[in-house]
């Protein structure tokens, strides 16, 4: 306890030293001839710092009662549906999600209703196939799931790396939007700041309160977000006198591609590409369903009942906002594009806002609620990010410390003890890396991650699961190779093709012409799986084979599964 | 114990049953929900002038937006009926499967 209250003051002192010096810079510090300063957001940092005290209260509560690992990995398998089913989407709501679709939309129109589609269709199948098996399989991770009756040491690192590769590309997506947002909103403390900021919640969060803390802070940001983004929408409706039709004749006669947003559904400017629409298809349905932090999910809740409940509460919510998201971007073209508050320059692209793309949903908020509703939407998305970066960052440390060291490295001999404190280690680690990673991507675009994270978990983590849980067949060999194929596949071809290879390293046309590569990925991963299974005649594989009925039984009864916190 | 009540599970008719109708209900919603998303990205790779085309001669609102929006509320249904035929049917036959399994 007393570590935690020494990091806890530790983080309120360097939050409040940031504070002070920001109010000292603006009070004290105003030289008469110094370039206007933009006033400081007030709003916005109180709602900022209550939020901040808030979850740091959870934190404290959280951690005296986190003792045991499945405390900490899985919040004692105690949580509820309905409560899982907010976390989870809390967990999936991420800043990509609330203030990218919101500016594809706003930039490009109907085209980003493809976005929310396809990032809801991916729950479905996740509770069909995945989540009541998932929770009777596992223990604090997917890879349980797939090296069940496998061999533990190659399938686990296969599968962690995967988490890893996923969760830290994510990470650095989280953070560099982090930092961007922040110093946005308010402009006294600098982009390397926020991340900082950021990246010293996080510790204190996951390493103090473990899933407990995580998921609490989910399911209040859950809250927040799903509230504010019903208030926006709410301010939009009421502007266009609650008239779809209006809403979007208002929007057609604002945006400067005017017709064209209705009908062009590729990005406005891109040319049609049938195989791009369908391969980005694929990876947003399939991407959901195996990306780490949102299968971890599935381990805190009491039972497989609890896990399909949680799944139908969470896409309720998920789909729900993603309707919302939409209008927020229409709504933001009628009331933010053109505003000379909002745009750079009016006169030369009524579009491009200041502090760079992904403001409409924030500046929005202004032209509906003023500066009080900024600063509490401001929060909110701050919350967003947050509560999303806890999730990876406990699901990255857990791929390191119960798949690699406690299984991988100690062949399960490790205790409990050692355990959790090899994941507080990687917590703290993680935390760093994603601060580094964060302030070394500040220049770059890094448009491409979405594409990376959500490529990977469709094409390495999402198959290899479902082949494991429902396919007899399956043995080390093919999961392994089938799994690496998914990886290294994935990673090639966004390197030689168009986002990484000619927008970011500046080599000229692509090599490989698709911005996702999943359509040709995953049928390979799903052949190499197949062929390298079938062909296994080792007695290693007969075994595995053998010991998929067992594994069938515990996965559709829960017969032997981890059992719940009851209630 | 739990490995003999495994082999008496395995034996047991009304786990073949369980695993069957939960198998088929879970194939059956998943393949809907695919059908549909996928027919809706397929329409926008081949056949986007159908998406784009307004609802009427005087709205400037294009076909796929209801059918976007009608592929997410219908994901939701799906997931719900999922979740109904879980609750009142699997778990009671689930509950006696494991409970034969321990006599």
């Amino acid at each position: 306890m007393r570590t935690w209250k020494t990091a806890c003051l530790a983080t309120l002192a360097t939050a409040l030293s940031l504070f002070t010096s920001i109010a000292l810079a603006a009070d004290g510090a105003v030289p008469p001839v110094a370039p206007a300063e933009p006033p400081i957001n007030w709003h916005a940092i109180v709602m900022f710092v209550i939020f901040v005290a808030i979850t740091l209260g959870i934190t404290y509560w959280a951690a005296k009662r986190t003792k045991t690992a499945t405390d900490f990995y899985a919040a004692g398998r105690g949580i509820t549906g309905l409560q899982n089913g907010l976390a989870i989407a809390g967990d999936y709501m991420s800043a990509a999600s609330f203030l990218g679709i919101a500016a594809l939309v706003y930039m490009n129109g109907f085209y980003g209703l493809i976005f929310s589609v396809g990032w809801l269709v991916g729950w479905p199948i996740i509770l069909f196939l995945i989540a009541e098996r998932l929770r009777n399989l596992g223990k604090y991770t997917y890879a349980d799931v797939a090296s069940f009756r496998l061999q533990q040491g190659p399938v686990r690192t296969m599968a962690a790396i995967g988490s890893l590769i996923v969760v830290i590309w994510y990470l650095i997506g989280q953070a560099v939007g982090a930092g961007q947002l922040l110093h946005t909103l308010v402009p006294q403390i600098s982009y390397r700041q926020s991340i900082v900021i950021v990246g010293t919640l996080i510790i204190v969060y996951v390493t103090f309160g473990g899933m407990k803390a995580t998921t609490w802070v989910q399911i209040i940001k859950a809250g927040l977000l799903l509230g504010g983004a019903t208030l926006i929408a709410i301010g939009v409706m009421a502007h266009e006198g609650f008239s779809f039709e209006k809403l979007f004749t208002d929007a057609v006669a604002t945006h400067p591609k005017h017709m064209e947003i209705m009908k062009s559904v590729v990005p406005i400017g891109a040319k049609a590409n049938p195989i791009e629409s369908i391969s980005l298809g694929l990876t947003l349905m399939f991407g959901t369903a195996g990306l780490p932090h949102i299968l971890m999910r599935f381990f805190t809740v009491t039972n497989a009942k609890a896990a399909r409940k949680s799944v139908l509460y969470g896409t309720c919510f998920i789909g729900y906002f993603y309707i919302l998201t939409f209008i927020i971007g229409f709504g933001a073209i009628v009331l933010v594009a053109n505003n000379p508050e909002y745009v750079v320059d009016v006169t030369k692209n009524i579009l491009a806002l200041k502090g760079g793309g992904s403001m409409p949903a924030v500046y929005l908020s202004h032209a509906i609620g003023g500066d009080l509703f900024l600063g509490f939407i401001a929060a909110v998305a701050f919350a967003t990010i947050l509560a999303v970066v806890s999730g990876l960052t406990l699901a990255g440390a857990s791929a390191l410390s119960h798949d690699i060291y406690a299984n991988v490295i100690m062949k399960g001999k490790s205790t409990e003890a050692q355990e959790v404190w090899v994941s507080k280690v990687c917590v703290i680690g993680l935390g760093i890396l994603a601060v580094l990673l964060g302030i070394a991507f500040e220049k770059q675009n890094v448009a491409y991650i979405v594409a990376l994270t959500f490529s990977i978990a469709a094409c390495a983590n999402f198959p290899i699961l479902v082949l494991s849980v429902f396919w007899r067949g399956l043995t080390t060999r093919g999961a392994v190779l089938g799994g690496y194929t998914g990886i290294f596949g994935s990673i090639g071809l966004l390197i030689i093709g168009p986002t990484v290879w000619t927008k970011v390293l500046g080599n000229g046309p692509a090599i490989f012409p698709y911005d996702f590569p999943t359509f040709v990925v995953l049928p390979a991963v799903l052949i190499v799986a197949y062929v390298f299974s079938v062909t296994d005649h080792s007695e290693s594989a007969q075994k595995e084979r053998a010991a998929f009925n067992a594994q069938k039984v515990r996965s559709e009864t829960g017969l032997g599964a981890e059992i719940g916190a009851s209630h | 114990m739990s490995e003999l009540s495994a082999s008496r599970i395995q034996n047991n008719p009304k786990y073949h049953q369980l695993v069957a109708q939960r198998d088929s209900l879970a194939w059956t919603l998943s393949t809907i929900v695919c059908v549909m998303y996928f027919g809706f990205i397929l329409m926008i790779a081949f056949a986007p002038d159908f998406l784009t085309q307004p609802l009427s001669a005087d709205s400037v609102i294009p076909v796929g937006m209801p059918i976007g929006v009608g592929v997410i509320l219908v994901s939701c249904i799906l997931t719900a009926i999922y979740v109904r035929r879980a609750n009142h049917t699997f778990d009671p036959l689930t509950d006696e499967i494991i409970q034969e399994s321990l006599k």
